[in-house]
């Protein structure tokens, strides 16, 4: 079997396709967002808009991870997708409670709200995917080397 | 900006996002009525650029920041032409979905710019 066929090889498919376009909005509204707050008022809230930047090339990179195919990628996507889980909670925690710091307009403040709460669900339903995406490439990875050895005997 | 016809553009925002996520998930693949809602959207997007850019001459000009509204515009701009063309390759129900998310997030971004150019206060 070639790395090529390889179900773990594939591309985002079915619901995965709309998670991926999820995140690339996201990733587009969190850069665009992360791009005038430096432009124009990086001064206010240095701390707030440095993780806004950071959080959207964070979305970039869970953006790629989930369409380029192959484990490493996947493992990519886990790490980064994680991040932003902790990122939000982190960042949503700190928010209510170092508002002079945290309370300026990111993706992660106030949990996401600005976002109508999506980049806390969204990383929650990607590591769900993500896992259930590993198990049925091993599964299947399992089965096809099973069946060369039910050929090879 | 003008304030009914932005009313409106979300208004049908709304309507083509539901409309191509129920049809999505009931199973049907891009279509001329779903492409078409798409198209819509993106024509209003496409006035809403020409009234931003005409209506600071006729004394309309934003509260909050021209910046900010323009980098909304902008990627609102780019998002029925992704999806669309997501749309033309992947021909599954999915990327009828994908229309319909594409158009609900237009919705958003519209009422956002919205606020930024009539509530801001400078």
């Amino acid at each position: 079997m070639t790395a090529s066929t390889s179900p773990s090889a594939r591309p985002a498919s079915g619901v995965g396709r709309v998670l991926v376009v999820v995140y690339a909005i996201l990733a587009l509204a969190a850069t665009g967002r992360s791009f005038y707050q430096i432009v124009s008022k990086f001064d206010e809230a240095p701390v707030a808009y440095s993780l806004s930047a950071l959080a959207a090339v964070v979305y970039i990179v869970a953006t790629v991870a989930l369409v380029v195919p192959g484990e490493t990628w996947r493992r990519v996507a886990i790490a980064t997708i994680g991040f932003e889980l902790v990122g939000v909670v982190v960042v949503g925690v700190l928010s209510l409670a170092a508002p002079e710091l945290f309370g300026h307009a990111s993706v992660w403040s106030y949990f996401g709200m600005g976002y109508l709460f999506i980049p806390l669900v969204l990383p929650i339903l990607g590591l769900l995917w993500l896992t259930r995406r590993g198990r049925r490439a091993r599964t299947a990875d399992a089965r096809a080397v099973a069946s060369e050895d039910v050929r090879s005997a | 900006m003008i304030e009914w016809l932005t009313v409106a553009q979300v208004a049908v925002a709304i309507v083509a996002g539901l409309l191509c996520l129920v049809v999505g998930l009931a199973g049907r693949r891009p279509s001329d009525l779903t492409l078409g809602a798409t198209a819509l959207v993106e024509l209003l997007l496409l006035v809403q650029l020409v009234v931003s850019i005409v209506s600071p001459a006729a004394g309309n000009t934003p509260t909050g920041d021209a910046l900010e509204f323009g980098l909304y515009l902008g990627s609102a701009i780019l998002l029925p032409v992704g999806a669309g063309f997501w749309a033309l390759v992947d021909r599954s129900k999915w990327a009828t979905v994908i229309l319909g998310v594409a158009n609900l997030a237009i919705a958003v971004m519209v009422y956002r710019m919205h606020e930024i150019w009539f509530v801001q206060g400078g």
